[in-house]
């Protein structure tokens, strides 16, 4: 703080407007979020107070294991399967894309239109990116028109459409490219006379891509999963518009919550929620330096 | 070497065209699907080619008041853009240097981006919650006449709703200001400074033309995800709803190609915003020489 206060002008005073932004809607609505947690409530109004009933009641019945497994934990297990899923495909697709890019583009300006390529999609509308996997996917859509005028079907298919797959499917759309960055980030950082040294030496493609780029990338694939795995933690909109509203995830709890203005539940669920994201991400960044990534 | 054009080159490129036509694909059935005609509906086949449910998104027919919508969305995405670049960019020159609090702004910018955004949206409307409930108390404690008659929310487009996007659109803008100025080479500044120029003036004169390319893709990033900005802002925007906010509610209502067609015109707007951004930052590297 005394740095703060020198008479001298210092630059770090620029950070001020940047840091009144945070300290507003940043880290005051998430400690409030926090202590409303414990608050009561009814019908109308939320009510100052100490209580755990709100806690209590999200582990309800969860720990009678002679019963079905509980709610919470369902819709826990239903979220870290469609995590894990969108993960492996995100990881994998985004992977190559980034691999093409860094290792088999040679000119930089190609590099850059194709990777602008990716990127253009990013910059446009979430919600419109999903529907139109609705003329693709629907009872009457293209692929079970081919599917049905080349019989490998008898009927249309209905798991295409508002089921666990269009959600992985569209998760996998949208945010694939949250993995090609990071990891092309890490690529172009390979120094390649490594790579010279190593063919030189008599290595195949795969023994380079084994020992010596997955290696060199794991910076950038620690950043890629961090980010699409708290995405389909916290996310209620994807599952909410791909599963017809009928899948249920943590984000969607907290919403229907807040709609019916049940806020000091909301809150105790998103605290857990946060609780959850924040030690998947604690693990995961054991392993680099996000910092020296950049 | 790898660049060498053998099969796994081709099994490559014919992968990464895949995954262009997985990307682009979808977008563009439904802009084809805009132009369906009069009687057709939200599948293929076209059903003649018209421009009838573009018509019908601009009398508003069966939609709520997309107008209205647009143009709030549009405003809030200028302010969103015009925030973003002056706070990340000032933010980071600051960072450039350690200062009192750095590492832990640093760690809220990188969070930011990560936590859940619906909690962040909840925490900004229980926020907003107890401001309404302080200010009417302060209202009733104090006979404030003001506030007892019209006071009705602090909740809004350009408070709590414009809040939260920077939460989203600051971070991408820090950290594109971090990746500058990791390449950046300080000894034009030093130059100027030895020259004389004063703090303000070197940074006009040098530094801001050497990052103004940079500038334009945080601008780009900050309009763009703004205008398309949904979980974050969805439980604080307050009375009036921007695009993205109602076309997720249109999901769930209209059986028409008016859907298509509002999403034409969106994806339109962002494409061009994005072939601006691109022509202004090539155009301003080409002047830089």
């Amino acid at each position: 703080m005394m740095k703060l206060l020198k008479l001298k002008p210092s630059v770090g005073l620029l950070s001020i407007p940047y840091s009144i932004i945070f300290i507003f809607f940043f880290f005051i609505p998430l400690i409030l979020t926090l202590i409303i947690s414990f608050w009561d409530y009814n019908e109308y109004s939320i009510i100052p107070d100490f209580i755990f009933e709100n806690y209590a009641y999200i582990f309800k019945d969860c720990l009678n294991f002679e019963k079905d497994i509980c709610v919470t934990f369902k819709t826990y297990l239903s979220t870290f399967i469609f995590c894990f899923i969108t993960w492996f495909f995100t990881l994998i697709i985004g992977f190559f894309v980034a691999y093409f890019l860094a290792f088999y583009v040679n000119s930089v300006t190609w590099q850059i239109v194709l990777f602008l390529l990716c990127t253009i999609p990013f910059w446009t509308s979430n919600v419109i990116r999903m529907i139109s996997w609705i003329p693709l996917l629907g009872r009457n859509g293209l692929v079970n028109d081919f599917l049905l005028s080349t019989g490998l079907a008898d009927g249309p298919q209905e798991w295409l459409l508002y089921s666990g797959f269009s959600i992985v499917l569209a998760f996998v759309h949208l945010y694939t490219l949250f993995m090609i960055v990071p990891i092309f980030n890490s690529m172009m950082r390979i120094d390649k006379s490594i790579i010279e040294a190593a063919y030189d030496n008599g290595a195949n493609g795969l023994q380079i891509l084994w020992n010596i780029i997955i290696p060199l990338c794991k910076p950038g694939i620690v950043i890629g999963s961090i980010f699409v795995i708290t995405v389909v933690m916290g996310d209620f909109i994807t599952i909410g518009i791909m599963g017809g509203q009928q899948i249920p995830s943590i984000g969607k709890i907290i919403y229907v919550e807040m709609s019916y203005l049940q806020l000091p539940a909301a809150a105790a669920n998103a605290v857990i929620l946060l609780a959850l994201t924040l030690l998947i991400i604690w693990i995961m960044t054991k392993m680099i330096d996000i910092r020296k990534e950049l | 070497m790898l660049n060498k054009k053998n099969k796994t080159y081709y099994i490559c490129v014919f992968f990464f065209c895949l995954f262009v036509l997985f990307l682009y694909g979808p977008t563009f059935t439904i802009v084809l699907l805009s132009f369906q005609g009069p009687d057709g509906g939200l599948t293929f086949p076209l059903n003649g080619v018209s421009t009838y449910w573009f018509e019908e998104l601009w009398r508003g027919g069966s939609v709520v008041d997309i107008g209205s919508a647009f143009k709030r969305s549009i405003i809030l995405g200028v302010i969103v853009m015009v925030l973003t670049v002056l706070l990340s960019v000032s933010a980071g020159l600051a960072f450039r240097k350690k200062f009192w609090g750095s590492d832990t702004l640093f760690f809220a910018t990188v969070a930011s981006l990560i936590v859940p955004s619906i909690v962040l949206s909840l925490g900004i409307a229980l926020q907003f919650r107890l401001l309404d409930d302080f200010t009417k108390w302060l209202g009733s404690t104090f006979d404030i006449n003001y506030i007892n008659e019209f006071f009705q929310t602090t909740l809004g487009m350009f408070t709590s709703g414009l809040g939260a996007q920077l939460t989203w659109t600051l971070p991408f803008g820090l950290l594109i200001m971090f990746a500058v100025f990791n390449r950046f080479d300080k000894s034009y500044e030093e130059a100027a400074r030895d020259l004389g120029a004063s703090p303000w003036k070197t940074f006009k004169e040098v530094v801001f033309p050497l990052i103004a390319p940079s500038i334009i893709g945080i601008a780009l990033f900050g309009f763009t995800l703004s205008y398309d900005e949904l979980a974050r802002s969805s439980q604080v925007m307050g009375a009036g709803n921007t695009l993205p906010l109602e076309l997720r509610g249109l999901t769930t209502t209209v059986t028409t190609p008016v859907i298509y067609a509002l999403g034409t015109v969106t994806t339109f707007v962002s494409f061009s915003v994005i072939g601006i951004s691109i022509a202004c930052y090539i155009w301003l590297k080409r002047k830089r020489g």
